[in-house]
């Protein structure tokens, strides 16, 4: 489903991504874990369709069609998603009114009809059920005075909501209390099907206890320099990746 | 011939057409003089810095329209909010269309300043009120020696007029360039509640003058709700004069819309008188090419326990041009008073100007004011946000701007007119997107 190939991006002249290479296949979930500043979020950001960074060599395919050239909004409309690590505070316009605009927007660009306002009502009832968020918080201005919590599960209600092929999950667990984090990852796990991939990318095992990934692949300095099963992470967590740049760096 | 010159020595002509023995006529008589001192204001003047009306005046515009123009309204239609039911005074080139107006004298006045100014009914009125609170100033007096026409509405004491009112000015590009002064005063008495809604449009590129002077006293415990759309077409300027003069308890509103023109000028003006009196001015502006739009407002406090609000959101893009100037007196006398105010601004172009400044005058010691202004762009974080949700730049941007201004909109009571603007807004943001935020 998405295949990069030998990325190299940067941003303002800084080359972060140095020869990534990832494979992942529908109904596969990937974990990419790595320390402080190996280039996890500008990941996520570029295969998004951020435009201030820079592809300077290599491809992202998305069912074998080069998605480089796509805006961000048209990657949305093929199913790409991203759960962003800091998502933005938009006053003046409701959670509800967000996903409104979205879903139609995106059914738009596919060539279909808007959904109806009844389906569209049921299927905020139903994905908000999911993710136990109150229907008094669908009304509110989104992310606007939110906590670090209600930010992160109203992005996994968001991808609910989007139901998409591929999602990138960028430190979702972070500001997260365990209750929450059990919430989010049930969520998650009961949007993962056969035909959709996910991509989590974490600092942290924790997470990865309640969305067990296939395989787990160590970001450093702008490569994927080691992966493995869901041991590795457990290793990782145990160890620290001082190990792994001793590796590298024999 | 300048202008200037022109309009003086026309003043001759425009008595031919009045009663000169009237003693409104006085007035008139002393305005003209004013004017011929005054002159029309230029950037040398503080109030004026930012905007200069020297393109606009050196157009050789008709002064009084020489013949009676009609309309068809299903032409013109579109420029009502027709899916309301209101009372409706219409002008076609500074002259009364009775059969576009719906107007009456049940219970309520909904009609024209040149009957007021001339019946005896009126008089005592007119009297009282005519011409008391309009500012001498060059501008203003102008209008004051021409004032014939216009809108003249009187709610008498506990009477709520039972629809909004709408006064339209129409021009129709018969004159190569036209200059329109409309008159209007507006009386709600003890009690008694009106919300007007107010436009002028021209309907050809030729150019067009409007100096517009509003005046409107709002008696103790009344509530006034005035909407102003201001979408006019690229060669239409507006210089807006809205005197205000609230009694205790009363509640005055003033809403701006500025969405068009070639440059705007909204003098707003606001005495209160009472106490525990609230003036509400709020204004969204979205404007781009060369169009310019400047808020000028004063709020002057002079009772204890008052309140004032001001909201005004501006969005430019291209190389238009936006000033705000809010000054709020408050005198020694008026404590407790609570008087906010807050600009803020979206440039969208890097050639894009505005220019904000409070002035705050304060003379008593237990007041909360606060005024707040910010010029800013648009947050490339929460684009990109938008867009990786499926919402096109052009949507995205779009929906930014509405829940910038949304506010300001909500505040608008007549739901067909909120409608109304929104659609306008959408327009203006070339998207086709039904938000309902």
């Amino acid at each position: 489903m998405l295949d990069i190939k030998d990325l190299h991006a940067s941003v303002e002249g800084k080359e972060i991504l140095k020869g990534l290479n990832l494979n992942v296949k529908a109904g596969e979930i990937h974990a990419i874990m790595g320390p402080n500043g190996a280039g996890k979020s500008t990941l996520a950001s570029i295969v998004a369709g951020k435009e201030e960074y820079e592809v300077t060599k290599g491809n992202i395919l998305l069912d074998n069609e080069d998605i480089e050239e796509l805006a961000a909004e048209e990657r949305a409309h093929k199913g790409v998603f991203l759960s962003f690590q800091y998502p933005v505070e938009i006053p003046g316009v409701t959670v509800t009114n967000f996903m409104k605009t979205a879903i139609n927007e995106t059914r738009k660009a596919q060539g279909l009809e808007e959904m109806p306002a009844k389906d569209m009502l049921k299927k905020i009832r139903e994905k908000s059920e999911l993710l136990e968020i109150d229907r008094k918080f669908l009304s509110r201005s989104l992310n606007e005075g939110f906590s670090g919590g209600e930010k992160k599960r109203n992005e996994i209600f968001q991808m609910a909501m989007m139901e998409p092929k591929l999602a990138i999950l960028d430190e979702t667990d972070s500001g997260l209390d365990i209750d929450a984090l059990r919430i989010v990852a049930n969520g998650v796990n009961k949007l993962k099907s056969e035909n959709n991939a996910i991509v989590v990318i974490t600092h942290y095992q924790r997470l990865l206890d309640y969305i067990v990934p296939d395989f787990v692949h160590v970001l450093y300095d702008g490569k994927i320099v080691k992966s493995g099963t869901k041991e590795l992470a457990l290793e990782l967590e145990e160890k620290g990746y001082d190990w792994i740049k001793e590796e590298i760096n024999a | 011939m300048e202008l200037k010159d022109k309009l003086v020595s026309s003043f001759l002509a425009f008595e031919n057409t009045v009663d000169v023995d009237a003693a409104v006529h006085d007035i008139r008589s002393q305005a003209i003089k004013t004017f011929e001192e005054k002159g029309f204001p230029t950037k040398k003047e503080e109030a004026w810095k930012y905007t200069s009306l020297n393109t606009v005046l050196k157009h050789d515009y008709s002064i009084f329209s020489k013949e009676e123009n009609a309309l068809d309204f299903k032409d013109i239609k579109k420029y009502f909010v027709h899916d309301l039911d209101t009372y409706k005074i219409v002008f076609i080139d500074g002259k009364y269309s009775s059969h576009l107006s719906e107007t009456t004298h049940e219970k309520i006045d909904v009609c024209l300043m040149s009957s007021a100014l001339t019946h005896e009914k009126y008089s005592s009125i007119i009297n009282n009120y005519f011409n008391k609170i309009a500012v001498q100033d060059g501008i203003t007096s102008l209008n004051t020696a021409f004032s014939k026409e216009g809108a003249y509405i009187f709610i008498p004491k506990n009477k709520i007029a039972d629809k909004p009112i709408q006064i339209i000015h129409f021009s129709t590009g018969n004159e190569s360039a036209q200059m329109l002064q409309p008159r209007n005063l507006i009386v709600a008495e003890e009690n008694s509640q009106v919300q007007i809604i107010e436009r002028h449009q021209s309907l050809t590129d030729n150019p067009v003058l409007t100096n517009a002077v509003t005046e409107i006293f709002v008696d103790k415990n009344a509530i006034v709700d005035y909407y102003k759309i201001q979408n006019d077409n690229q060669n239409a300027s507006l210089i807006d004069n809205t005197y205000i003069e609230q009694q205790t308890q009363s509640i005055a509103s003033v809403h701006t819309f500025a969405f068009g023109g070639n440059i705007t000028r909204n003098n707003l003006n606001f005495y209160q008188k009472g106490e525990r009196i609230d003036s509400i001015l709020n204004g969204i502006t979205i404007i781009e090419g060369k169009q310019h739009v400047d808020h000028n407002t004063l709020v002057h406090h002079t009772e204890p326990n008052c309140e004032s609000h001001q909201d005004y959101k501006g969005i430019f893009d291209e190389r238009a041009t936006g000033v705000f100037n809010g000054k709020i007196i408050v005198n020694k006398e008026a404590q407790k008073t609570n008087a906010f105010q807050s600009n803020n601004n979206i440039l969208l172009s890097d050639k894009a100007t505005v220019n904000s400044k409070p002035q705050l005058e304060i003379f008593a010691d237990d007041v909360k004011c606060s005024h707040g202004c910010t010029i800013g762009q648009l947050d490339d974080n929460a684009l990109f946000y938008m867009r990786s949700r499926g919402i096109a730049e052009k949507e995205a941007k779009a929906l930014l701007m509405y829940a910038f201004a949304n506010n300001v909109l909500e505040s608008v009571k007549i739901p067909q007119l909120k409608t109304r603007i929104n659609k306008l807004i959408a327009n203006k943001l070339g998207v086709n997107i039904g938000f309902d935020l």
